[in-house]
């Protein structure tokens, strides 16, 4: 898993069927990304919908939210429908888990993410990151801790 | 994870406020989980409320529970009359009827001055009272609801497990 201080590796994902985002184009911006298993799974629904309530929090540290997943774009534009999510959530489909393993958080067993947390500053270095136990919700208080690090800078 | 800010006397208290036992609750008067806790803490605090002291706290999830936040201001404009207990209460026993109106029932059954309620509930301090207490709740890790801490630690487990400890001890 990558650590504080290394650079967040670039790359592009579909958040929806015909977009796409591309990390470096948040520089200037604080980003958190937030891997996880699988959508529709109950602690990921809690999870990402517990973030969605936590949006206008993490706007006054300017910083962007972003899920990811293995999930297509189709699935996560249900999902995100289904839950009222106001956030992107980006498709590591295809290759499946490419970004998930440039940042060291996949669990190859499962073909599917691990629980993992970044906060990466506007320089597009990682200022924080935490690994969850897979069937631990995180909550958001490492987050904040880590944007309120930031803010202090 | 420890709870942030501590207890003080701008929380809502029920039970023995010097008891050295503090129990907080960071909930969701929509949440079908809170609903459920709530009866297991009404007996909990019939029978031990002499050696607890109970804080609640609000959680709202207000994008999936379309009525946590009006419920939320709702109890908290009771309280500014003195009867947040009465209407949290209320709220939580007559949560799957829960509805603006009901609120309004509610409030007008506990006897409150009508015209004050009404006002109280647009008032931005409350809603920055309820945003304050959905703050403290994500510094402290509430990554659910309803999440207990007790004696300021993060509890994992709901209402029966935290009965149970209890009665342990």
């Amino acid at each position: 898993m990558l650590q504080k201080n290394d650079v967040a590796p670039d790359f592009t994902l579909y958040a929806t069927p015909d977009q796409k985002i591309k990390l470096s184009e948040f520089k200037g911006h604080n980003v958190i990304l937030a891997f996880y298993p699988a959508d529709w799974s109950p602690v990921c629904s809690d999870q990402m919908a517990l973030y969605n309530e936590m949006l206008k929090y993490f706007k006054k540290y300017d910083a962007e939210i972003m899920g990811i997943s293995v999930d297509s774009k189709w699935c996560h534009m249900a999902f995100a429908q289904s839950r009222k999510l106001h956030f992107p959530l980006l498709a590591d489909f295809e290759a499946k888990g490419e970004v998930a393993k440039k940042y060291g958080v996949y669990d190859e067993e499962e073909g599917e993410c691990k629980r993992a947390l970044f906060v990466i500053d506007k320089e597009g270095v990682i200022a924080w990151c935490y690994m969850s136990p897979t069937a631990v919700n995180p909550g958001a208080d490492g987050i904040i801790e880590a944007l309120e690090n930031l803010k202090l800078k | 994870m420890s709870l942030k800010p501590k207890v003080s006397n701008a929380d809502h208290i029920l039970g023995n406020g010097q008891a050295d036992l503090t129990i907080v609750e960071y909930g969701d008067y929509q949440c079908p989980h809170c609903g459920a806790a709530h009866p297991i803490i009404k007996e909990m605090m019939a029978e031990l409320g002499s050696q607890i002291r109970f804080v609640f706290r609000n959680f709202p999830l207000s994008e999936m529970h379309p009525y946590a936040q009006p419920a939320a201001l709702a109890a908290e404009a009771a309280a500014l009359q003195g009867k947040f207990w009465e209407m949290h209460d209320a709220i939580f026993e007559n949560q799957n009827l829960l509805s603006s109106r009901l609120l309004l029932d509610i409030a007008e059954q506990l006897d409150l001055d009508m015209s004050k309620f009404k006002s109280d509930l647009q008032d931005e301090a409350l809603q920055d009272r309820v945003d304050g207490d959905f703050e403290s709740g994500m510094l402290s890790g509430v990554n659910g609801t309803p999440t207990f801490f007790v004696n300021g630690q993060k509890f994992d487990g709901g209402a029966e497990d935290l009965v149970q400890i209890l009665g342990e001890n």
